[in-house]
């Protein structure tokens, strides 16, 4: 008789690989983190959270987001209240240059470095990328020199050039969910088109941010396979989204996201990617309210939208700055970004 | 004058609106007019909102 192979524990492992080598795990091993006992989450962040320091360092990441176009979108995203496709509530609007200077002013002013200005295309056209400049422009001669970063879509090689000449330092587009799930997400376009707009930004020497959305459906399985394949892409930026079931979308009736899951789901996208700005981004009010949103401070997480996002409402800035004060957390300086 | 619900824009006198109520207080801005159930234009920025019923006019974050 032979004896059963010996069970390594996967943190065992991670602390030996991730935290000592960094190198982040493979996609069995998040798919083993993902599956540990809520006993172990304790553990699990604490791992999280000494990876984030040793890899990352201590600083926090803060950033305001604002959208400039509004709604109307024609793609189907089946998580999104802006989709022109759904009977969502939400209407179209587009936000002024004025506009656009006051919120890049408001987020500068909660000592943020980042302002991300969104809208809700497939691609950006003429005129949109026109509102693009003329509001960087404005924002400039208003005196902020917070560095701007845009999700504008899917982009063609001369988009990127022109968002380059503008000085946008960071471009968005998520992958939103593992490839073997996306066609269950989106039809009007592809995971593989989204890819190809990431290496054009990559190529182009815009820094790439790009994560997604957990609580889609997708299985434990595929949240594994997306963290993987997002290391894979290298991203300097991964911002961590839990789903908001927004009323007309095909998710309105799917669940909140239960918060020892998203803990966990946090803890093991740390683990897949030791060196990423791992960003808290939209959901985490209704998954983890005041008290989970600290433990994932303390489990990985080293970047924080602050303020509200472009439909829904997040925690007052105030609150979330006073967060990072309690946990002594130190906010990036925009001097140590340029 | 509140006759409709802000979330749902059904009327306030029609049924039990108690998520509604957590979701306004929580992440939601209010998407239906108050007074005629229209769907109102709202622009989320870091700091407030604005929304505009086409006949009873803006209401903000700020009021």
């Amino acid at each position: 008789m032979t004896a059963a192979p010996e069970q390594i524990d996967v943190l065992d492992e991670a602390r030996e690989q991730v935290l000592e080598r960094g190198v982040g795990l493979s996609e069995q091993q998040v798919l083993k983190v993902l599956e540990l006992a809520d006993d172990r989450i304790p553990e699990l962040l604490a791992l999280a959270h000494e990876v984030r320091e040793r890899w990352c360092g201590p600083e926090v990441e803060v950033e305001g987001i604002v959208s400039l176009k509004t709604g109307g979108c024609p793609e189907d995203c089946h998580f999104c209240s802006q989709s022109g496709q759904f009977p969502s509530p939400v209407r179209s609007a587009w936000l002024d240059i004025p506009g656009l200077v006051r919120a890049a002013r408001q987020t500068r002013d909660t000592g943020a470095t980042e302002f991300c200005i969104v809208a809700a295309v497939r691609g950006p056209d003429k005129r949109l990328l026109s509102q693009v400049r003329d509001g960087i422009k404005a924002i400039r001669e208003d005196g902020n020199d917070i560095q701007i970063a845009c999700s504008l879509g899917m982009l063609t090689q001369e988009q990127v050039d022109e968002l380059v000449a503008m000085g946008v330092h960071r471009y968005n587009h998520n992958l939103e969910t593992a490839r073997s799930h996306f066609p269950n997400v989106v039809t009007t376009h592809s995971w593989e088109e989204r890819w190809d707009t990431l290496r054009m930004i990559r190529d182009a020497g815009m820094e790439v941010c790009c994560g997604g959305i957990i609580g889609m459906g997708e299985t434990l399985a595929q949240r594994a396979e997306f963290a993987v394949q997002l290391a894979e892409l290298e991203p300097d930026e991964v911002p961590l989204n839990f789903l908001i079931p927004n009323p007309g979308t095909p998710y309105e009736n799917y669940p909140v996201v239960e918060g020892a899951e998203a803990l966990r789901t946090v803890g093991a996208f740390r683990l897949a990617l030791p060196r990423t700005i791992l960003r808290f981004a939209g959901g985490r009010e209704l998954t983890f309210g005041d008290l989970g949103a600290k433990q994932g401070m303390l489990g990985g997480i080293n970047a924080i939208i602050v303020g509200n996002y472009l439909t829904n409402l997040g925690r007052p800035a105030q609150q979330d700055l006073d967060m990072l004060e309690e946990l002594s957390m130190p906010i990036k300086a925009l001097s140590q970004t340029l | 004058m509140t006759v409709f619900c802000s979330f749902c824009g059904k009327a306030e006198a029609d049924g039990d609106h108690a998520f509604c109520r957590q979701r306004l207080s929580m992440i939601d801005p209010p998407r239906y007019c108050a007074e005629c159930a229209r769907r109102m234009v709202v622009q989320v920025t870091p700091d407030g909102w604005a929304a505009r019923c086409s006949r009873h006019g803006e209401i903000t974050s700020a009021r």
